[in-house]
């Protein structure tokens, strides 16, 4: 019994070790003045300072894209699993299914089909809302299914009748009931939404410009062109960034679960 | 309010015809109940009046004189308790009592005094503030009484207020439920396939079965004078005798039973509370099971009619099972019906 717990124990701190060392590693990397004289050499941040002098316009990009991406897919996957929601069937299946297949597809291929159609457009092809498209396509279906998920976990249809014998018209029937129901699945939709948008490499890669690259791009480019310090510096501040933004959407969505139970 | 309906009927688009026409005057303040069977179309009929479904074309509703059969729901001015309640998870008991006043565009300080009166009036006080999910099935209830009643609608409809509820709440939520509705005054229609349930709450009950309406009358009509087999059946749980009547006597086997007056050609039936254990009765019969019920002991019996008979016995003791026993039905007691479809 003893010996048992002790192996599960070593296990899980061996699969963490595993996780966390390299990262650890990485980031002390980033804080190291020379990287091949180990700790020795001191500690600086002058790396971080350097990574934020070059690529600070990567992390706004990124931020922005992100958020942009969750406002796209909340406004357009609302309503569209509201509308599947409303009316299961056949039909819906085959929806919800095509609106996921770009989870099936590598991005490589998405970002290429998208080159293909929209490349000649040279004001929309250098633009950022071009690669915010390749996010949104590849995104969509999380926002969806995270919603249809908790409207069909309700008596949607109910619900509604019930709003519109007390007086409310369609609209507030959508705002009133339909909204803040589906909310826990919009923050656990959305949570992946920017997680994935900010995190995304493949699709971003193909449709990125010079002027354009998100913080993985840069950070690939980093990896390429920089100093090791630089490169580790920059994963630093990746995880500067995207560390407490995980951790905001992740207590939003679990009090919005608690609300509703 | 009176409701007026004329040839309402509804065929669903899959062709299910759930309401044959059925024209229908409510008065003002009046508690109608359907009742009826699983399946007999009640929750269909409601939901029209409602505005949840449309009638079939040439059906009209009107409120009042005024005609309905176009106006959505959301404008009918009604109130529904719905049979899972359909409560608003994310709005505390508060919120989803003034939520059609809301919807009225009433200031909120009228809001919150009209919410404070209907809480008063269903007593839900102590449970105002809280979540939905925070209460009892039969709080849950009451919240939807009051949800469907604060914003003073023209007609009320209930959709088996009780039924999400277990046996003895049920009982208890009926009598409760009979006087809000009075308390509240508003002409109410109310769905149910309890016959109890219907009794106790309704001025006047309407009895249907497959899309018809059978029968409309207050409950003492209804059990004294069905207007045929299936009504005696369903309110009351009258008993075929089977036998033959000629003129105004009843023949079974040999055995001969006055009737109150000539009913040629209708068949007998009989309630339980009206079968008496008699030596002198014309009636044989044999005891099959008897079983005790604290006030009365209940007795099944074969005769040579076409169903057992259950006898409800008031006595101090009763016959044991295998016993042959005697039987008499007074005359008033014995319904002559039409042969049922
Ligand atoms: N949307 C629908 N489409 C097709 N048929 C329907 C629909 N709704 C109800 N029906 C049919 O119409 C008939 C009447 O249904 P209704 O719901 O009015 O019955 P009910 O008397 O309320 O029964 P219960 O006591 O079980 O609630 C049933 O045969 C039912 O199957
Ligand atoms: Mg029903």
């Amino acid at each position: 019994m003893r010996i048992a717990k002790a192996l599960q124990l070593t296990l899980t701190l061996l699969a963490c070790a595993f996780l966390l060392v390299p990262t650890i590693q990485s980031v002390l990397a980033g804080v190291t003045a020379n990287y091949f004289r180990g700790l020795s050499s001191g500690l600086t941040l002058k790396w971080v300072a350097e990574v934020w002098s070059l690529y600070s316009g990567s992390i706004f990009l990124s931020i922005g894209l992100a958020l942009a991406c969750l406002v796209v897919t909340t406004l357009i996957g609302v309503p569209a699993a509201y509308a599947l929601a409303r009316r299961p069937g056949r039909g819906s299946r085959v929806i919800e299914e095509f609106v996921s297949l770009p989870l099936a597809i590598p991005g490589l291929a998405l970002a290429l089909a998208l080159l293909q159609l929209y490349g000649s457009l040279q004001g929309f092809r250098a633009h950022w809302s071009f690669i915010l498209v390749g996010h949104v396509l590849y995104t969509l279906p999380f926002m969806l299914r995270a919603v249809l998920a908790v409207l069909a976990a309700i008596d949607l249809r109910s619900l509604e009748e019930s709003a519109a014998t007390l007086g409310a018209g369609p609209w507030r029937r959508f705002i009133d009931v339909v909204v803040p129901n589906a909310l826990p699945g919009v923050l656990a939709g959305g949570l992946t939404v920017v997680t994935l948008s900010i995190g995304e490499f493949n699709l971003t890669w193909m449709l990125h410009t010079p002027f354009l690259k998100t913080l993985p791009v840069g950070l690939a480019d980093s990896y390429a062109s920089m100093r090791l310090e630089i490169a580790s510096a920059y994963t630093l501040v990746f995880f500067v960034m995207i560390v407490p933004l995980l951790m905001a959407m992740q207590w939003a969505s679990s009090r919005a679960q608690r609300m509703f139970r | 309010m009176t409701l007026t309906l004329s040839k309402v009927a509804k065929t669903f688009p899959d062709g299910t015809r759930a309401l044959n026409p059925t024209s229908l005057e409510i008065a003002e303040g009046e508690i109608l109940s359907l009742l009826g069977p699983s399946g007999c179309g009640k929750t269909t009929l409601l939901r029209i009046i409602a505005g949840l479904e449309s009638a079939d074309a040439g059906g009209t509703l009107s409120f009042n004189g005024e005609d309905v059969t176009r106006l959505p729901v959301e404008r009918r001015k009604i109130g529904m308790v719905f049979q899972n309640y359909a409560l608003f998870p994310n709005m505390s008991v508060r919120g989803n009592i003034g939520y059609g006043l809301k919807m009225a565009g009433l200031p909120r300080a009228a809001i919150a005094a009209r919410v404070a009166e209907v809480v008063a009036l269903c007593r839900l006080e102590p449970y105002a503030d809280r979540a939905i999910t925070a209460l009892s099935g039969g709080q849950r209830q009451r919240v939807a009484l009051a949800r469907a009643v604060a914003p003073r609608p023209r007609v009320l409809l209930l959709d088996e207020p009780l039924s999400a509820l277990d046996a003895a709440l049920r009982t208890d939520l009926r009598d409760e439920l009979a006087e809000l509705l009075r308390a509240v005054g508003t002409t109410a229609v109310f769905v149910t396939h309890d016959q109890d349930e219907a009794m106790a709450i309704a001025d006047r009950v309407a009895v249907m079965s497959m899309g018809n309406m059978l029968q409309i009358g207050a409950p003492e009509a209804l059990y004294r004078r069905p207007a045929d087999a299936f009504v005696a059946r369903f309110v009351g749980n009258a008993m075929p005798l089977g036998g033959r009547i000629e003129g105004d006597r009843l023949l079974i086997d040999g055995a001969v039973l006055p009737l109150a007056q000539p009913a040629h050609g209708t068949t007998a039936w009989v309630r339980g509370e009206d079968i008496a254990l008699d030596d002198a009765g014309p009636l044989p019969a044999t005891v099959d099971a008897v079983t005790f019920l604290g006030t009365h002991y209940r007795i099944k019996l074969t005769t040579t009619g076409p169903a057992p008979l259950f006898s409800l016995h008031h006595g101090h003791s009763a016959p044991r099972p295998g016993d042959t026993v005697r039987l008499s039905i007074p005359p008033h007691a014995i319904l002559t019906l039409p042969a049922a479809a």
